[in-house]
Protein backbone atom coordinates (compact mmCIF):
# COMPACT_ATOMS: atom_id res chain seq x y z
CA UNK A 1 0.00 0.00 0.00
CA UNK A 2 1.32 3.54 -0.76
CA UNK A 3 2.55 5.45 2.37
CA UNK A 4 3.40 8.63 2.82
CA UNK A 5 7.48 9.37 4.09
CA UNK A 6 7.63 10.46 7.70
CA UNK A 7 6.37 14.26 8.44
CA UNK A 8 10.12 14.76 9.53
CA UNK A 9 11.39 13.14 6.26
CA UNK A 10 9.09 15.83 3.94
CA UNK A 11 9.62 18.66 6.27
CA UNK A 12 13.75 18.28 5.27
CA UNK A 13 12.68 17.54 1.38
CA UNK A 14 10.52 20.82 1.45
CA UNK A 15 13.61 22.60 3.39
CA UNK A 16 16.10 21.68 0.93
CA UNK A 17 13.78 22.72 -2.10
CA UNK A 18 12.93 26.06 -0.92
CA UNK A 19 16.32 26.58 0.04
CA UNK A 20 18.23 26.09 -2.84
CA UNK A 21 14.73 28.23 -4.46
CA UNK A 22 15.88 31.60 -2.21
CA UNK A 23 19.25 31.23 -2.35
CA UNK A 24 19.74 30.91 -6.04
CA UNK A 25 17.22 33.49 -6.19
CA UNK A 26 20.41 36.30 -6.36
CA UNK A 27 18.51 39.83 -6.95
CA UNK A 28 16.15 39.02 -3.96
CA UNK A 29 19.67 37.91 -1.96
CA UNK A 30 20.97 41.14 -2.45
CA UNK A 31 17.80 43.16 -1.90
CA UNK A 32 17.30 41.55 1.58
CA UNK A 33 20.81 42.29 2.40
CA UNK A 34 20.69 45.87 0.67
CA UNK A 35 17.87 47.47 2.42
CA UNK A 36 18.53 46.65 5.73
CA UNK A 37 22.10 47.53 5.37
CA UNK A 38 20.82 50.97 4.54
CA UNK A 39 18.87 51.41 7.71
CA UNK A 40 22.01 50.13 9.47
CA UNK A 41 23.92 52.78 8.00
CA UNK A 42 21.58 55.18 8.27
CA UNK A 43 20.74 54.62 12.04
CA UNK A 44 24.39 54.91 12.62
CA UNK A 45 25.17 57.75 11.42
CA UNK A 46 22.11 60.12 11.97
CA UNK A 47 21.26 60.82 15.79
CA UNK A 48 17.54 60.51 14.87
CA UNK A 49 14.65 58.62 16.05
CA UNK A 50 15.80 58.37 19.74
CA UNK A 51 16.62 54.65 20.48
CA UNK A 52 16.46 54.84 24.29
CA UNK A 53 19.61 54.90 26.51
CA UNK A 54 23.08 53.15 25.74
CA UNK A 55 25.61 52.89 22.94
CA UNK A 56 22.98 53.54 19.71
CA UNK A 57 24.87 51.14 17.46
CA UNK A 58 23.99 48.30 20.14
CA UNK A 59 20.65 49.24 20.24
CA UNK A 60 20.75 49.42 15.89
CA UNK A 61 21.58 46.28 14.97
CA UNK A 62 19.25 44.35 16.98
CA UNK A 63 16.67 46.31 15.75
CA UNK A 64 17.81 45.85 11.92
CA UNK A 65 18.28 42.26 12.23
CA UNK A 66 14.43 41.97 13.72
CA UNK A 67 13.91 43.87 10.58
CA UNK A 68 15.98 41.38 8.05
CA UNK A 69 13.68 38.68 9.63
CA UNK A 70 10.15 40.26 8.89
CA UNK A 71 11.20 41.45 5.85
CA UNK A 72 12.33 37.64 5.27
CA UNK A 73 10.07 35.70 6.90
CA UNK A 74 6.82 37.62 6.56
CA UNK A 75 6.85 40.29 3.41
CA UNK A 76 8.57 37.51 1.01
CA UNK A 77 7.13 34.75 2.07
CA UNK A 78 3.59 36.40 2.21
CA UNK A 79 3.91 37.28 -1.66
CA UNK A 80 5.63 34.39 -2.93
CA UNK A 81 3.00 32.47 -1.55
CA UNK A 82 0.32 34.30 -2.44
CA UNK A 83 1.64 34.35 -5.99
CA UNK A 84 2.29 30.75 -5.91
CA UNK A 85 -0.96 30.00 -4.87
CA UNK A 86 -2.59 32.25 -7.80
CA UNK A 87 -0.22 30.08 -10.77
CA UNK A 88 -1.34 26.82 -9.46
CA UNK A 89 2.15 25.64 -7.57
CA UNK A 90 0.29 25.09 -4.51
CA UNK A 91 -1.83 22.56 -5.98
CA UNK A 92 1.04 20.80 -6.89
CA UNK A 93 2.16 20.13 -3.46
CA UNK A 94 -1.34 20.29 -2.11
CA UNK A 95 -2.17 16.64 -3.49
CA UNK A 96 1.33 15.58 -1.66
CA UNK A 97 1.73 14.33 1.71
CA UNK A 98 3.19 17.18 2.79
CA UNK A 99 0.34 19.29 4.13
CA UNK A 100 -0.08 22.60 5.58
CA UNK A 101 1.72 22.56 8.38
CA UNK A 102 4.77 20.86 6.63
CA UNK A 103 4.73 23.79 3.93
CA UNK A 104 5.32 26.31 6.86
CA UNK A 105 7.80 24.24 8.44
CA UNK A 106 10.01 23.86 5.23
CA UNK A 107 9.77 27.58 4.34
CA UNK A 108 10.98 28.31 7.73
CA UNK A 109 13.83 26.07 7.70
CA UNK A 110 14.33 27.71 4.46
CA UNK A 111 13.49 31.10 5.19
CA UNK A 112 16.11 30.60 8.20
CA UNK A 113 19.07 29.98 5.95
CA UNK A 114 18.75 33.34 4.07
CA UNK A 115 18.56 35.06 7.68
CA UNK A 116 21.64 33.45 8.14
CA UNK A 117 23.42 34.84 4.95
CA UNK A 118 21.57 38.40 6.54
CA UNK A 119 22.61 38.48 10.21
CA UNK A 120 25.96 37.16 9.39
CA UNK A 121 26.64 40.19 6.83
CA UNK A 122 24.66 42.70 8.49
CA UNK A 123 26.52 41.44 11.68
CA UNK A 124 29.72 42.15 10.14
CA UNK A 125 28.98 45.77 9.25
CA UNK A 126 27.34 46.06 12.65
CA UNK A 127 30.97 44.99 13.95
CA UNK A 128 32.21 47.44 11.10
CA UNK A 129 30.47 50.57 12.85
CA UNK A 130 31.91 49.62 16.40
CA UNK A 131 28.84 47.55 17.30
CA UNK A 132 29.93 45.71 20.83
CA UNK A 133 27.28 42.69 21.46
CA UNK A 134 26.99 40.94 24.45
CA UNK A 135 28.13 37.79 22.94
CA UNK A 136 26.50 35.44 26.27
CA UNK A 137 22.98 36.58 24.68
CA UNK A 138 23.88 34.69 21.59
CA UNK A 139 21.90 31.96 22.07
CA UNK A 140 18.94 33.43 23.21
CA UNK A 141 18.81 35.28 20.02
CA UNK A 142 19.16 33.08 18.11
CA UNK A 143 16.63 31.18 19.60
CA UNK A 144 14.46 34.09 19.09
CA UNK A 145 15.30 34.48 15.20
CA UNK A 146 14.14 30.95 14.68
CA UNK A 147 10.94 31.48 16.71
CA UNK A 148 10.62 34.80 14.63
CA UNK A 149 10.72 33.12 11.57
CA UNK A 150 8.54 30.42 12.46
CA UNK A 151 5.74 32.91 13.98
CA UNK A 152 6.33 35.38 10.97
CA UNK A 153 6.23 32.56 7.87
CA UNK A 154 3.00 31.61 9.57
CA UNK A 155 1.35 34.89 9.49
CA UNK A 156 2.53 34.85 5.96
CA UNK A 157 1.08 31.45 4.88
CA UNK A 158 -2.50 32.82 6.80
CA UNK A 159 -2.01 36.07 4.78
CA UNK A 160 -0.96 34.15 1.08
CA UNK A 161 -3.98 31.33 1.76
CA UNK A 162 -6.66 33.10 2.35
CA UNK A 163 -6.31 36.99 -0.12
CA UNK A 164 -5.93 37.20 -3.93
CA UNK A 165 -2.41 37.66 -4.67
CA UNK A 166 -2.72 41.46 -5.38
CA UNK A 167 -4.13 42.09 -1.90
CA UNK A 168 -1.40 39.49 -0.54
CA UNK A 169 0.71 42.02 -2.03
CA UNK A 170 -0.61 45.34 -1.05
CA UNK A 171 -1.27 44.00 2.51
CA UNK A 172 2.11 42.72 3.08
CA UNK A 173 4.16 45.46 2.18
CA UNK A 174 1.54 47.75 4.08
CA UNK A 175 2.02 46.02 7.55
CA UNK A 176 6.00 45.85 6.76
CA UNK A 177 6.05 49.56 6.81
CA UNK A 178 3.65 49.70 9.70
CA UNK A 179 6.21 47.45 11.76
CA UNK A 180 9.17 49.35 10.41
CA UNK A 181 7.15 52.90 12.42
CA UNK A 182 5.64 51.44 14.82
CA UNK A 183 5.63 47.92 15.20
CA UNK A 184 8.79 47.97 18.08
CA UNK A 185 11.45 46.57 15.29
CA UNK A 186 13.86 49.48 14.77
CA UNK A 187 12.47 51.70 17.72
CA UNK A 188 12.02 49.79 21.19
CA UNK A 189 8.57 49.50 22.69
CA UNK A 190 9.12 51.69 25.23
CA UNK A 191 9.83 54.84 22.79
CA UNK A 192 6.40 54.34 21.53
CA UNK A 193 3.59 56.13 22.87
CA UNK A 194 2.21 54.47 25.81
CA UNK A 195 -1.53 53.83 24.56
CA UNK A 196 0.15 51.35 22.18
CA UNK A 197 3.04 50.54 23.94
CA UNK A 198 1.72 47.43 25.62
CA UNK A 199 -0.19 45.59 22.44
CA UNK A 200 2.94 46.48 20.47
CA UNK A 201 5.22 44.39 22.89
CA UNK A 202 2.51 41.58 22.58
CA UNK A 203 2.85 41.42 18.53
CA UNK A 204 5.40 39.08 17.48
CA UNK A 205 7.35 42.44 16.15
CA UNK A 206 7.77 44.00 19.15
CA UNK A 207 8.70 40.90 20.94
CA UNK A 208 11.58 40.16 18.12
CA UNK A 209 12.65 43.34 18.31
CA UNK A 210 12.89 44.10 22.21
CA UNK A 211 14.01 40.42 22.80
CA UNK A 212 16.71 41.02 20.16
CA UNK A 213 18.02 44.09 21.96
CA UNK A 214 17.42 42.43 25.63
CA UNK A 215 19.44 39.72 24.48
CA UNK A 216 22.53 41.36 22.28
CA UNK A 217 22.45 44.98 24.57
CA UNK A 218 21.12 43.31 27.98
CA UNK A 219 18.46 46.05 27.60
CA UNK A 220 15.83 43.85 29.67
CA UNK A 221 14.78 40.09 30.27
CA UNK A 222 14.16 37.56 27.05
CA UNK A 223 11.57 35.96 28.98
CA UNK A 224 8.43 37.49 27.83
CA UNK A 225 9.58 38.16 24.24
CA UNK A 226 10.35 34.40 23.71
CA UNK A 227 7.00 33.18 25.10
CA UNK A 228 5.00 35.86 23.12
CA UNK A 229 6.46 34.54 19.77
CA UNK A 230 6.36 31.21 20.90
CA UNK A 231 2.44 31.58 21.39
CA UNK A 232 2.36 32.98 18.07
CA UNK A 233 3.85 30.76 16.68
CA UNK A 234 2.26 27.65 17.82
CA UNK A 235 -1.28 29.55 17.21
CA UNK A 236 -0.59 29.92 13.44
CA UNK A 237 0.42 26.25 13.21
CA UNK A 238 -2.61 25.49 14.65
CA UNK A 239 -5.14 27.97 12.44
CA UNK A 240 -2.42 27.33 9.36
CA UNK A 241 -3.74 23.62 9.09
CA UNK A 242 -7.62 24.48 9.22
CA UNK A 243 -8.04 27.35 7.04
CA UNK A 244 -5.13 27.01 4.32
CA UNK A 245 -6.32 26.90 0.74
CA UNK A 246 -4.08 25.50 -1.71
CA UNK A 247 -6.05 26.14 -4.90
CA UNK A 248 -6.47 29.98 -5.76
CA UNK B 1 -27.41 2.36 -19.92
CA UNK B 2 -28.49 4.84 -16.91
CA UNK B 3 -29.75 8.10 -18.19
CA UNK B 4 -31.15 10.21 -15.28
CA UNK B 5 -31.62 6.84 -13.17
CA UNK B 6 -31.26 7.32 -9.31
CA UNK B 7 -27.71 6.79 -7.94
CA UNK B 8 -27.80 4.10 -5.36
CA UNK B 9 -25.78 5.50 -2.91
CA UNK B 10 -24.43 2.26 -0.05
CA UNK B 11 -21.51 1.04 -2.46
CA UNK B 12 -19.53 1.92 0.47
CA UNK B 13 -20.25 -0.44 3.59
CA UNK B 14 -18.72 -0.25 6.60
CA UNK B 15 -19.00 -2.83 9.09
CA UNK B 16 -19.75 -0.76 12.37
CA UNK B 17 -18.96 -2.59 15.35
CA UNK B 18 -15.25 -3.68 14.55
CA UNK B 19 -12.20 -1.77 15.88
CA UNK B 20 -10.52 -2.06 12.72
CA UNK B 21 -12.87 -0.14 11.09
CA UNK B 22 -13.10 -2.51 8.25
CA UNK B 23 -14.46 -1.08 4.74
CA UNK B 24 -15.51 -3.04 1.89
CA UNK B 25 -15.03 -0.42 -1.17
CA UNK B 26 -16.46 -1.58 -4.62
CA UNK B 27 -16.17 1.69 -5.83
CA UNK B 28 -13.14 3.98 -4.74
CA UNK B 29 -14.71 6.72 -5.61
CA UNK B 30 -17.81 8.02 -4.66
CA UNK B 31 -19.57 11.05 -5.42
CA UNK B 32 -22.80 11.96 -4.19
CA UNK B 33 -25.13 14.68 -4.34
CA UNK B 34 -22.72 17.32 -4.77
CA UNK B 35 -24.02 21.60 -4.94
CA UNK B 36 -21.30 24.22 -5.24
CA UNK B 37 -21.86 27.95 -6.28
CA UNK B 38 -19.12 30.13 -7.40
CA UNK B 39 -20.69 33.62 -6.02
CA UNK B 40 -23.53 33.10 -7.80
CA UNK B 41 -22.64 30.87 -10.71
CA UNK B 42 -23.78 27.31 -10.01
CA UNK B 43 -21.33 25.09 -10.68
CA UNK B 44 -22.63 21.84 -9.35
CA UNK B 45 -26.09 20.87 -9.41
CA UNK B 46 -27.12 17.51 -7.69
CA UNK B 47 -23.44 15.73 -8.88
CA UNK B 48 -23.80 11.93 -8.33
CA UNK B 49 -21.10 9.09 -10.40
CA UNK B 50 -18.92 6.47 -8.78
CA UNK B 51 -14.94 5.10 -9.78
CA UNK B 52 -14.95 1.37 -9.77
CA UNK B 53 -11.72 -0.17 -7.91
CA UNK B 54 -9.49 -1.17 -10.91
CA UNK B 55 -11.18 0.39 -13.87
CA UNK B 56 -10.57 3.32 -15.92
CA UNK B 57 -13.47 5.53 -15.79
CA UNK B 58 -13.74 8.96 -17.88
CA UNK B 59 -15.63 12.26 -17.03
CA UNK B 60 -16.31 14.04 -20.25
CA UNK B 61 -18.22 17.25 -20.38
CA UNK B 62 -18.13 20.60 -22.46
CA UNK B 63 -16.34 23.17 -20.38
CA UNK B 64 -18.10 24.58 -17.46
CA UNK B 65 -19.82 21.17 -16.81
CA UNK B 66 -18.24 21.02 -13.56
CA UNK B 67 -15.20 18.34 -14.27
CA UNK B 68 -12.70 20.07 -12.81
CA UNK B 69 -14.44 21.38 -9.80
CA UNK B 70 -15.49 17.85 -8.85
CA UNK B 71 -11.79 16.38 -9.45
CA UNK B 72 -10.58 19.14 -7.28
CA UNK B 73 -12.96 18.58 -4.51
CA UNK B 74 -12.44 14.44 -4.97
CA UNK B 75 -8.68 15.61 -4.48
CA UNK B 76 -9.17 17.19 -1.50
CA UNK B 77 -8.15 20.50 -3.04
CA UNK B 78 -11.85 22.31 -2.70
CA UNK B 79 -15.19 21.87 -0.22
CA UNK B 80 -18.48 21.38 -1.86
CA UNK B 81 -21.01 23.78 -0.07
CA UNK B 82 -23.10 20.49 -0.05
CA UNK B 83 -23.33 16.35 -0.73
CA UNK B 84 -20.31 14.11 0.38
CA UNK B 85 -17.16 12.72 -1.15
CA UNK B 86 -15.79 9.76 -0.41
CA UNK B 87 -12.50 8.37 -1.95
CA UNK B 88 -10.85 4.81 -0.85
CA UNK B 89 -13.66 5.24 2.22
CA UNK B 90 -12.09 8.40 2.72
CA UNK B 91 -13.67 12.05 2.76
CA UNK B 92 -10.59 13.88 1.33
CA UNK B 93 -11.36 17.48 2.20
CA UNK B 94 -8.40 17.82 4.93
CA UNK B 95 -7.79 14.41 4.55
CA UNK B 96 -4.26 12.68 6.33
CA UNK B 97 -1.26 12.72 4.82
CA UNK B 98 -1.52 8.71 4.51
CA UNK B 99 -4.66 9.12 2.67
CA UNK B 100 -3.00 11.64 -0.07
CA UNK B 101 -0.13 9.37 -0.05
CA UNK B 102 -3.13 7.10 -1.71
CA UNK B 103 -3.75 9.37 -4.22
CA UNK B 104 -1.78 10.39 -7.56
CA UNK B 105 -2.90 14.14 -9.63
CA UNK B 106 -2.23 15.24 -12.58
CA UNK B 107 -3.09 18.57 -12.67
CA UNK B 108 -4.20 20.62 -15.89
CA UNK B 109 -1.67 22.30 -17.46
CA UNK B 110 0.18 25.11 -15.03
CA UNK B 111 1.57 24.77 -11.83
CA UNK B 112 5.01 23.46 -12.27
CA UNK B 113 7.41 25.63 -10.94
CA UNK B 114 8.73 27.72 -13.84
CA UNK B 115 12.61 27.68 -12.65
CA UNK B 116 13.01 24.17 -12.29
CA UNK B 117 14.32 21.35 -14.34
CA UNK B 118 12.02 18.27 -14.26
CA UNK B 119 14.02 15.85 -12.48
CA UNK B 120 14.69 18.47 -9.77
CA UNK B 121 10.49 18.46 -9.06
CA UNK B 122 10.35 14.71 -9.52
CA UNK B 123 13.10 14.16 -7.20
CA UNK B 124 11.55 15.92 -5.13
CA UNK B 125 7.98 14.80 -5.03
CA UNK B 126 9.30 11.56 -4.42
CA UNK B 127 10.82 12.06 -0.90
CA UNK B 128 7.08 12.78 0.28
CA UNK B 129 6.41 9.32 -0.13
CA UNK B 130 7.72 5.86 1.72
CA UNK B 131 8.07 3.88 -1.31
CA UNK B 132 7.97 6.37 -4.69
CA UNK B 133 8.71 4.71 -8.04
CA UNK B 134 12.96 5.30 -9.16
CA UNK B 135 12.92 8.93 -10.87
CA UNK B 136 15.15 7.60 -13.58
CA UNK B 137 13.45 5.00 -15.44
CA UNK B 138 10.05 6.72 -14.99
CA UNK B 139 11.37 9.52 -16.30
CA UNK B 140 13.04 7.38 -19.48
CA UNK B 141 9.40 6.12 -19.79
CA UNK B 142 7.93 9.30 -20.57
CA UNK B 143 10.56 10.93 -22.64
CA UNK B 144 11.32 13.08 -20.01
CA UNK B 145 15.04 12.38 -19.99
CA UNK B 146 15.39 13.85 -23.32
CA UNK B 147 14.65 17.46 -22.43
CA UNK B 148 15.66 17.58 -18.70
CA UNK B 149 18.40 20.24 -19.29
CA UNK B 150 15.55 22.50 -19.89
CA UNK B 151 13.56 24.35 -16.93
CA UNK B 152 10.03 24.02 -17.00
CA UNK B 153 9.50 27.57 -18.19
CA UNK B 154 11.19 26.76 -21.54
CA UNK B 155 8.81 23.34 -22.08
CA UNK B 156 6.39 22.89 -24.33
CA UNK B 157 2.94 22.45 -23.02
CA UNK B 158 3.45 18.71 -24.33
CA UNK B 159 6.37 18.20 -22.67
CA UNK B 160 5.18 20.03 -19.23
CA UNK B 161 1.84 17.26 -19.47
CA UNK B 162 4.49 14.50 -19.37
CA UNK B 163 6.10 15.79 -16.43
CA UNK B 164 2.78 16.61 -14.66
CA UNK B 165 1.96 13.18 -15.57
CA UNK B 166 5.59 11.94 -13.46
CA UNK B 167 4.32 13.71 -10.64
CA UNK B 168 0.91 12.14 -10.30
CA UNK B 169 2.81 8.13 -10.74
CA UNK B 170 5.54 9.00 -8.41
CA UNK B 171 4.31 7.97 -5.40
CA UNK B 172 2.39 4.76 -6.66
CA UNK B 173 -1.27 5.68 -6.03
CA UNK B 174 -3.87 3.82 -5.87
CA UNK B 175 -5.87 6.04 -7.00
CA UNK B 176 -4.76 8.58 -10.00
CA UNK B 177 -7.10 11.41 -11.18
CA UNK B 178 -5.73 12.55 -14.56
CA UNK B 179 -7.14 16.14 -15.48
CA UNK B 180 -6.79 16.10 -19.45
CA UNK B 181 -4.05 13.87 -20.20
CA UNK B 182 -3.03 14.00 -23.38
CA UNK B 183 -4.35 17.59 -24.18
CA UNK B 184 -1.52 19.24 -26.85
CA UNK B 185 0.60 15.72 -27.18
CA UNK B 186 1.24 14.26 -30.46
CA UNK B 187 0.01 11.36 -31.58
CA UNK B 188 2.70 8.87 -30.33
CA UNK B 189 3.33 11.08 -27.42
CA UNK B 190 -0.46 10.36 -26.95
CA UNK B 191 -0.10 6.20 -27.44
CA UNK B 192 2.35 6.22 -25.25
CA UNK B 193 0.24 7.70 -22.40
CA UNK B 194 -2.77 5.55 -23.02
CA UNK B 195 -0.13 2.87 -22.64
CA UNK B 196 1.10 3.76 -19.91
CA UNK B 197 -2.54 4.41 -17.87
CA UNK B 198 -3.78 1.06 -19.49
CA UNK B 199 -0.41 -0.69 -17.81
CA UNK B 200 -1.09 0.91 -14.21
CA UNK B 201 -4.83 0.33 -14.45
CA UNK B 202 -3.64 -3.40 -15.05
CA UNK B 203 -1.77 -3.35 -12.13
CA UNK B 204 -5.07 -2.64 -9.90
CA UNK B 205 -4.98 1.02 -9.74
CA UNK B 206 -8.28 3.49 -10.19
CA UNK B 207 -7.45 5.73 -12.92
CA UNK B 208 -10.09 8.68 -13.57
CA UNK B 209 -9.71 10.55 -16.68
CA UNK B 210 -11.56 13.70 -17.77
CA UNK B 211 -11.00 14.43 -21.24
CA UNK B 212 -12.82 16.03 -23.68
CA UNK B 213 -11.48 13.59 -26.78
CA UNK B 214 -14.30 10.73 -27.42
CA UNK B 215 -10.98 8.72 -29.09
CA UNK B 216 -9.36 9.05 -25.55
CA UNK B 217 -12.73 8.03 -23.71
CA UNK B 218 -12.79 5.02 -26.63
CA UNK B 219 -9.48 3.98 -26.48
CA UNK B 220 -8.83 4.09 -22.75
CA UNK B 221 -11.83 4.20 -20.35
CA UNK B 222 -13.99 1.10 -18.76
CA UNK B 223 -16.91 3.34 -17.73
CA UNK B 224 -17.72 6.97 -19.27
CA UNK B 225 -19.65 10.06 -17.01
CA UNK B 226 -21.15 12.43 -19.36
CA UNK B 227 -21.65 15.53 -17.41
CA UNK B 228 -23.49 19.14 -18.43
CA UNK B 229 -24.55 21.92 -16.22
CA UNK B 230 -23.00 20.08 -12.93
CA UNK B 231 -25.05 17.17 -13.32
CA UNK B 232 -24.33 13.70 -14.70
CA UNK B 233 -26.73 13.25 -17.64
CA UNK B 234 -25.01 9.79 -18.87
CA UNK B 235 -23.13 7.20 -16.96
CA UNK B 236 -22.42 3.67 -18.22
CA UNK B 237 -19.44 1.23 -19.70
CA UNK B 238 -18.54 2.94 -23.07
CA UNK B 239 -20.76 0.59 -25.05
CA UNK B 240 -23.61 1.78 -23.40
CA UNK B 241 -23.23 4.97 -23.03
CA UNK B 242 -22.16 4.93 -26.89
CA UNK B 243 -25.19 3.43 -28.18
CA UNK B 244 -26.28 2.60 -31.91
CA UNK B 245 -24.47 6.24 -33.12
CA UNK B 246 -21.27 6.18 -31.22
CA UNK B 247 -19.72 7.73 -28.35
CA UNK B 248 -19.68 11.41 -30.58
CA UNK B 249 -22.90 11.63 -31.40
CA UNK B 250 -24.49 10.25 -28.27
CA UNK B 251 -22.46 13.06 -26.30
CA UNK B 252 -23.88 15.70 -28.57
CA UNK B 253 -26.93 14.74 -28.12
CA UNK B 254 -26.93 14.45 -24.17
CA UNK B 255 -25.09 18.14 -24.07
CA UNK B 256 -26.61 19.82 -26.80
CA UNK B 257 -28.69 21.82 -24.93
CA UNK B 258 -26.71 23.35 -22.86
CA UNK B 259 -24.98 25.54 -25.63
Amino acid sequence: MSAAAPPATRVRAQAAFETRTLLTNGEQLLVSVLLPALALVGLATASVPDLGSGRRIDLAVPGVLALAVVSTAFTGQAIATGFDRRYGLLRLLGVTPLGPRGLLAGKAVAVLSVIAVQTVLLGGLGLALGWRPHWSGLPAALLLMVLGAWAFVGIALLLAARLRSEGVLALANLIWVLLLLGGGLILPTDRLPAAVRGVVRLLPSGALGDGLRAALAGSGSVWLPLLVLLVWSLACSVVLSHVFRWTD
Amino acid sequence: MSFGQRYEYPSVRTLPFTDLHLTFVTETVVVRDLHHRYGTTPALDGMSWSARAGAVTAVLGPNGAGKTTTIEMAEGLRRPDAGEIRVLGTDPWQASAQHRARVGVMLQEGGLPGGTRPSRLLRHLARMYASPVEVDPLMDRLGITAFDRTTMRRLSGGQRQRVALAAALVGRPEVLFLDEPTAGLDPHARRDVWTLVKETRDNGVTVVVTTHSFEEAERLADRVVVLARGRVVADGSVAEVAGAHGLEQSYFSLTEDVR
